[in-house]
């Protein structure tokens, strides 16, 4: 398990270096610079600063030099946000944007995990129908809509919630965008589990510990769940990592100063670092989760053996 | 090959190919039809809505920014004095009396210099005046009486923060959604079907570099990659479409590869290779057709994916710019306009939900459609 584990660590290092190399260049060759104002910069400014960011080095040094900074765990001075480094924004944003990721995640787990069940257990019937119904709103509204309606209801007319901002990770500035961001993956967790749900309780293990006389907690919980949950896991991993590095639009919406809105910012003002630096967070978090997910399918699956 | 055909002259009963079983099961399929009938409605709607539409999708009204929306008429009653009340002041005309009559206003007015004939022009310039004209002058041409005709209109779904129908632009946005919709699957689609199958049915080597290079693009973030095509191809609706088609393309890719697979074991295409058909010939002939029932439907879910993720990049900008719009970038200027004119939220978001809400439903009937494991 061990060996696995770190065979597997082992092998994300080429991957992460190829991921640095292309979005590095990729980056480069877009037009416009990080210092490109509407009113140029005089030419002495200019040269100074493409010295001290090492602009004016050939590409291939510049390239050498972040390769070497980043493997000593330093990606560098933000080009757009002139006093911090991109460790320092990093370290204030990223914290911020898994809290809500994680909320958003146990919510999604929780609630559309419950509700795929139910469905599943009354599938074809009244509750089923509505739950889905629900679910392919869910899926369908993009978050950009629900975000403002919940604010303007809860926030403003009702005055329960504030309307943005992050207080200083207060509890309550939480709950709307946790809420807005776990709506569309709920709907998504209660069509899977749905899914395989039926699936499992259909299948010979589950009639088995019906024939048995188990409690109906036991057979759902126990036996066809821990079976149905294994396509749900699947699809958590991938969105756990996009979820955990946090999301543009509702941190955009509700001026939450986590680290998805400079991802936009960045590549916009080419903040070369910048951007650089949530490519490789992101890939890390993708990395680790598809990782998380293997593992996982071992402890649920006995079929499933690393040796 | 003739003498055999020579002998059975009458038709030979027509078997049932996959393709026809899933068209019946479709049919039995009472959300799928629905859903289909109401994508065809909304699309007719914007092709032609735009042309039957009173109002340009980039006129500006001045006189009705953010109007509601209503089925009657405007300008409203109580509307109408002072609008006409300040264009007189602004000709530095004194209204004496005013009446409206059949939608007709007439007043009589005075100045203190002589009314000079060109003012009817400020009346006609204004969005509820039309056929301004000044008669009945006096001796010394400082009184006379304006009449002009109320230009009446319709806002159905009332008016944007710049007083243009939001009708018309919600028509005309549906055009460009949908057309970005459909191109940018067919981009993906294309560029999909064709690396899965070349991946697949060669194998070996080809395969592992092939797939490997899908895997590190997966990990790459996706919102990085769609917005450093759009910051390449600048802001161009044509180049748009194809930045995210080139991106939608490796889930496609994988599962074109996988049917790939198995479907080169199969023993017509091994019958095909002894006859020496060439590579391309079996990939186009054999191949691909055959994946063909996993594509269309993961084409229907791709192409509400990628109107949502067309409207994700014009909330934050990126998208199809002023005057054009889509239905991404009227949403976002509804949220911000939320409070004080919903109707320029409710709309557009109406129009994109039914939208992508019978995709869905026609993409999940057509794999339970085209679902074998269902006969």
């Amino acid at each position: 398990m061990l060996r696995y584990v770190l065979g597997r660590l082992l092998s994300a290092i080429p991957t992460l270096f190829l991921i640095i190399t292309i979005s590095f260049f990729l980056m480069r060759i877009a037009p416009g610079g990080p210092f490109d104002l509407e009113r140029p910069l005089e030419a002495k400014v200019m040269e100074n600063l493409n010295k001290i960011y090492n602009l004016d080095k050939s590409l291939w040094e510049q390239y050498l030099i972040y390769l070497k900074s980043v493997l000593s765990g330093d990606f560098g001075p933000s080009f757009f946000f002139r006093d911090f480094s991109i460790n320092e924004l990093f370290a204030q944003s990223l914290p911020i944007s898994m809290q809500l990721g994680l909320g958003a995640l146990t919510l999604a787990l929780v609630i559309g995990g419950f509700f795929g069940v139910i469905a599943a257990l009354r599938q074809n019937k009244g509750v089923d129908y509505s739950v889905m119904t629900a679910a392919t709103f869910g899926v369908t509204i993009p978050n950009f809509v629900v975000a403002p309606c919940l604010t303007l209801v809860l926030g403003v007319y009702w005055g329960w919630l504030p309307v943005g901002g992050w207080g200083g990770g207060a509890f309550v500035n939480k709950i709307l965008p946790v809420v807005t961001l776990a709506l569309p993956q709920i709907a998504i967790v209660a069509r899977l589990t749905r899914g395989s749900m039926i699936e499992a309780l259909r299948s010979n293990h589950v009639r088995t510990a019906r024939a048995y006389g188990l409690s109906g907690y036991t057979i759902v919980v126990v036996h066809a769940l821990r079976g149905a949950i294994l396509p749900v896991v699947t699809y958590l991993g991938p969105a756990a990592a996009a979820l955990l590095t946090g999301s543009v639009v509702i941190e955009t919406i509700f001026g939450i100063p986590g680290i998805g809105r400079y991802f936009v910012q960045g590549a916009l003002n080419r903040d070369y670092t910048l951007v650089m630096g949530t490519v490789v967070v992101v890939a890390c978090f993708v990395i680790l989760f598809n990782l998380i997910v293997d593992l996982l399918y071992a402890v649920l699956d006995p079929r499933v053996r690393f040796d | 090959m003739s003498v055999t055909s020579t002998n059975n002259k009458e038709t030979p009963e027509l078997g049932r190919s996959l393709w026809d079983d899933a068209k019946d099961r479709l049919k039995a399929n009472r959300a799928a039809v629905t859903s289909i009938v109401v994508l065809i409605f909304i699309t007719i709607l914007s092709i032609i809505g735009p042309m039957l539409a009173p109002h340009e999708y980039d006129a500006v009204y001045r006189d009705y920014v953010k109007v509601p929306a209503s089925l009657e008429a405007y300008p409203r009653q109580d509307q109408i004095e002072p609008a006409f009340m300040s264009v007189a002041k602004r000709a530095r005309l004194n209204v004496e009396s005013y009446q409206v009559v059949d939608g007709k206003v007439e007043a009589e007015v005075t100045s203190r210099r002589e009314i000079d004939e060109r003012n009817t022009r400020r009346f006609d310039r204004s969005d509820i005046f039309e056929n301004t004209q000044i008669i009945n002058y006096s001796e010394d041409r400082k009184s006379a009486t304006v009449t002009a005709d109320v230009q009446y209109m319709h806002f159905y779904f009332g008016t944007d923060a710049n007083g243009r129908d939001m009708l018309t632009r919600t028509l005309i946005a549906g055009r460009v959604s949908l057309t970005i919709g459909l191109l940018a699957t067919l981009v993906a689609i294309s560029i999909g079907v064709i690396y899965g199958t070349v991946s697949g049915y060669f194998g070996g080597k080809v395969d592992l570099i092939m797939m490997r290079v899908v895997d590190i693009l997966y990990s790459l973030p996706f919102i990085f990659f769609v917005i450093m095509l759009v910051v390449f191809f600048g802001r161009n609706f044509v180049l748009m479409f194809i930045a995210v088609g080139a991106v939608e393309w490796l889930d496609m890719a994988r599962i074109v590869r996988g049917q790939t697979l198995s479907i080169k074991r199969q023993e017509y295409v091994q019958a095909a290779e002894a006859m020496g058909v060439e590579s391309g010939g079996i990939l186009k002939r054999h191949i691909i057709p055959n994946t063909l029932g996993p594509v269309v439907v993961y084409m229907t879910l791709l192409v509400p994916k990628v109107i949502l993720l067309e409207s994700f990049l014009s909330f934050l900008g990126l998208g199809v710019q002023e005057p054009m719009t889509s239905w991404g970038v009227l949403i976002s200027e509804g949220a911000r306009n939320l409070q004080g004119a919903p109707w320029m939220l409710i709309f557009p978001s109406l129009f994109l939900t039914s939208t992508l809400f019978a995709l869905n439903f026609i993409g999940d009937g057509l794999r339970d459609a085209l679902d074998p494991k269902d006969r």
